[in-house]
């Protein structure tokens, strides 16, 4: 159950001392040394160009990319059918988290049937959702919803049963009203576990957007790659790959920015900026 | 001796209720259906031992679950292995951490038609596949998993001038073993996804080979079948995942727990 303890990202935050030189030239230099290998290993012939073209031409494939509609659509499209799944599978995930949660019977009588239900590859729902809704759009967003919706509905769970039991008593004491007790009581505690199901929930759901555009072909970048690499375009299918894991980074910063940003108060996120 | 007894009961209604009661419903609610789309789960289940148990289980499960296999331990041993060198040394670890951060965040299924064009759509091709994705996560965390180890014990052990071997297995490897084995859970999901995905994609044999033919060819309850066994297999491999976690970080549990209840 290590991974799903809400980690503070204090790692990511402390200033690290290297010897003189600041990490940041060193990641850059790091990223240079990769570009540097990507150009000089096709040019000298190491590996085939036809397999992995000189990374030059990547970036020329890329401009071109980027001054091209078709894939301003294909971006948009998948950053549709990315937000549009995450968003169902969050109002999804955290009303049935609360409601299971805050029923220890209802709790009881699911726990074996999310254990069984959660580790199902959400990829053997692809068949399904092709015959279902075709290549459309839907199919895709089945699959995002799917493996998405149980991040977030575990991480629900454990915050809702991380609540103080003497506050929770003392809001019965005051017969707080059922509503104000979810949002006073229960809301603020199990609020960092939702936040580390957002930032979870927000990574599979790209991984499976992607997916299932590339297998089932629905419109964005995933279906871009497959018809780029069916056309021989090898060039532009490794821009586009490149554009993949820049928006993967940008999801994982953004995710991380919001839980910092939501949890300003929670004094896991105060620790780290007070040190 | 009663209440154990009905103790026991009320444990195994808890545990099988709910299921029992979904497919139950399942069963009843497709009983007579002549939906094209939503075959009986009685012909599913009637379909489901010829389809697999006789012939496809030896030509494709089996060549799936090795391939599976394959490269699931070899990205657990890549990825630790280079995590632990990564994570000693500070300055490689500033240089290539950010590079590994994007690698990480690029999804691993794209990665499909790249390596295709490398390896053919042979095994090897899936192998690497799985490979590549399942890395990442094992990798990123044994690094932060190393780099994480208590000072106070990475001097103890360079006071009683440990043997780079007894170091390696007493103090790095078994301090950072909780985060790489959360850094494997997540793996083990990301390859199951990559053996079915890289199947889909071009293959002649295998689990997702044959899941895809049943629904191009309209043999729907086989499909049915394909993607319960799917399941299964997933869920399978998460208790066995959970087996051997428990027994590698016995320590650690024990040690958390201690500290729990003592604070």
């Amino acid at each position: 159950m290590t991974t799903t303890t809400p980690a503070p990202a204090a790692a990511d935050t402390r200033i690290r001392r290297g010897r003189g030189i600041p990490t940041s030239a060193l990641g850059a230099a790091g990223f240079a040394g990769v570009i540097l290998l990507l150009e000089l290993l096709p040019r000298a012939g190491v590996v085939d160009a036809r397999f992995l073209p000189p990374f030059s031409d990547m970036a020329a494939a890329l401009t071109e990319q980027l001054a091209s509609p078709a894939f301003w659509d294909a971006l948009a499209a998948t950053l549709r059918g990315w937000a549009t799944g995450l968003a169902i599978a969050m109002t999804a995930g955290v009303a049935a988290g609360i409601v299971i949660g805050s029923v220890p019977a209802l709790r009881a009588a699911t726990a074996s049937t999310i254990e069984f239900l959660r580790p199902i590859p959400s990829v053997a729902l692809i068949p399904l959702a092709v015959l279902l809704f075709g290549t459309d759009m839907r199919s895709t967003l089945l699959l995002v919803v799917y493996a998405s919706f149980w991040q977030v509905l575990v991480q629900v769970l454990y915050g809702v049963t991380d609540v103080d039991p003497i506050a929770r008593d003392t809001a019965r004491s005051y017969r707080f009203s059922l509503w104000r007790q979810v949002r006073t009581v229960l809301w603020p505690t199990a609020l960092p576990y939702v936040m580390t199901g957002f930032r979870l929930a927000a990574a599979v759901a790209l991984i499976l957007e992607v997916t299932g555009e590339l297998i089932i072909g629905s419109p964005g970048l995933g279906n871009a790659i497959a018809v780029a690499k069916s056309s021989g375009a090898v060039d532009t299918m490794y821009a586009l790959v490149i554009v993949t894991g820049v928006i993967g980074v940008g999801v994982n910063l953004a995710a991380r920015f919001t839980e910092r940003r939501v949890l300003r108060w929670h004094p896991s996120i105060r620790r780290e900026v007070a040190s | 001796m009663t209440t154990s007894i009905r103790r026991a009961a009320r444990r195994l209604l808890l545990i099988a209720g709910l299921p029992a009661v979904l497919v139950t419903a399942w069963w009843l609610a497709t009983a007579n259906s002549t939906n094209f789309y939503w075959p009986p789960l009685r012909t599913i289940l009637e379909t489901f031992g010829p389809t697999w148990l006789e012939g496809k289980l030896t030509t494709d499960v089996v060549p799936s679950l090795a391939r599976l296999g394959v490269g699931y331990v070899a990205a657990l041993a890549l990825g630790s292995g280079l995590g632990v060198a990564i994570g000693s040394s500070k300055t490689l670890r500033a240089t290539v951490e950010p590079v590994l951060e994007f690698f990480r965040a690029i999804p691993p299924p794209v990665l499909v038609p790249i390596l295709i064009l490398f390896a053919g759509i042979g095994d090897g091709m899936k192998v690497l596949v799985i490979v590549s994705g399942a890395i990442w996560p094992i990798l990123l965390n044994t690094v932060e998993g190393v780099r994480s180890i208590d000072e106070v014990l990475r001097d103890t052990a360079a006071c009683y001038r440990f043997r780079t071997r007894t170091r390696l297995t007493t103090l790095i490897l078994r301090g950072a073993s909780p985060q790489i084995m959360a850094g494997a859970r997540q793996a083990l999901s990301i390859a199951i996804i990559l053996m079915v995905i890289s199947e889909m994609f071009a293959a002649s044999n295998g689990l997702g080979f044959t899941i895809i033919q049943f629904q191009r060819s309209f043999a729907l309850p086989q499909m049915w079948s394909g993607i319960i066994l799917l399941g299964l297999i997933g869920v399978a491999l998460s208790l066995l995942f959970r087996l051997v976690e428990n027994r590698v970080l016995a320590w650690y549990f024990g040690q958390r727990n201690t500290q729990h209840s003592g604070a």
